[in-house]
């Protein structure tokens, strides 16, 4: 009856603190390289965002402008916004995948269950997709987001045979689950030739990577240690359904 | 992965938190689909610098 809202409150809090952690290590470390890599926009097509007008392929430029937050304290606070709400949105679903698996235990189980987090939604889709900054080329946005989609679904399944299945074959199955989506390829742009230098989208790519393993550590971390605190408080008993 | 595994919700059955779990796992999914994935001009501006900061597919 009231395990979905259990389910709720525990991503809730886990959500919101690793939303926050998000928004901090975005606000030093990757949206500095997102505003430098925007001083390039113009000089090799991509977009343009906030005042500077929304011709980006999402909507192609019909000479209206859509609404953007002005830069500075502004766009920061609705990178906040969208963070903490996405960031429930992703613990939501590691909470209810980990409890079909039994829960996660403690923070240290979910430092596990946030490195597997890690591995579907950044390793996985960014050997094919790389984190991109603005003004970058790129294939067709709905063939990246349908491969990004598709290869997320891969490894997860894949690593959910893996972990939860004893047999061989379902192992080299989850293995295959997670190789194919690779061997497909994803979707590439005609050409890497970019206004962005190298160096700038190097850093880009390490500084994407290791936030989003924090993020998924501390929403992990956080998801553990909220449940066994939820469940402890409930007294003797070990549920709270 | 017993049936006496501690989890959110041991006293029910295990049919009946299928779908529970199943409905969270699908609000996070939806939220996660329009913050990073909406194709809505105002919503991919708001959002652009997470959308990108996630790597995301983005423009």
């Amino acid at each position: 009856m009231s395990i979905f809202r259990n389910v709720v409150f525990v991503a809730a809090i886990s959500g919101l603190l690793a939303g926050l952690v998000m928004t901090a290590m975005q606000v030093y470390a990757t949206v500095p390289l997102i505003l430098e890599a925007e001083t390039f926009e113009g000089a090799g097509g991509g977009h343009h965002h906030g005042e500077a007008a929304a011709a980006g392929e999402a909507a192609p430029a019909e000479g209206e402008e859509a609404w953007g937050p002005a830069d500075g304290i502004e766009r920061n606070s609705y990178t906040a916004l969208v963070s903490i709400v996405t960031g429930i949105g992703f613990a939501l679903v590691l909470v209810a995948a980990s409890e079909f698996a039994g829960g996660i235990a403690n923070w240290r189980h979910g430092l596990i269950w946030g490195f597997a987090g890690f591995g579907v939604f950044t390793l996985a889709p960014g050997l094919g997709l790389p984190p991109e900054l603005p003004a970058m080329p790129a294939a067709d946005l709905v063939a990246r987001q349908v491969w990004w989609i598709g290869t997320v679904i891969a490894t997860a399944a894949g690593l959910a045979l893996i972990a939860f299945r004893s047999s061989a074959l379902f192992a080299v199955l989850g293995v295959a689950l997670i190789v194919a989506p690779h061997i497909i390829g994803a979707p590439q742009p005609e050409t890497h030739e970019s206004p962005v230098p190298a160096d700038l989208h190097h850093r880009f790519v390490v500084a994407v990577t290791v936030v989003n393993l924090i993020f998924w550590l501390v929403l992990g971390a956080a998801a553990g240690a909220v449940r066994s605190r939820f469940l402890g408080e409930s007294g003797a008993q070990t549920s709270l359904a | 992965m017993t049936a006496n595994t501690t989890t959110l919700g041991t006293a029910a059955t295990a049919k009946s938190r299928v779908m529970p779990l199943l409905m969270a796992a699908l609000l996070g999914v939806v939220i996660i689909g329009v913050s990073g994935f909406a194709h809505m001009e105002v919503v991919h501006n708001a959002g652009h610098d997470y959308r990108h900061s996630m790597a995301f597919p983005c423009h």
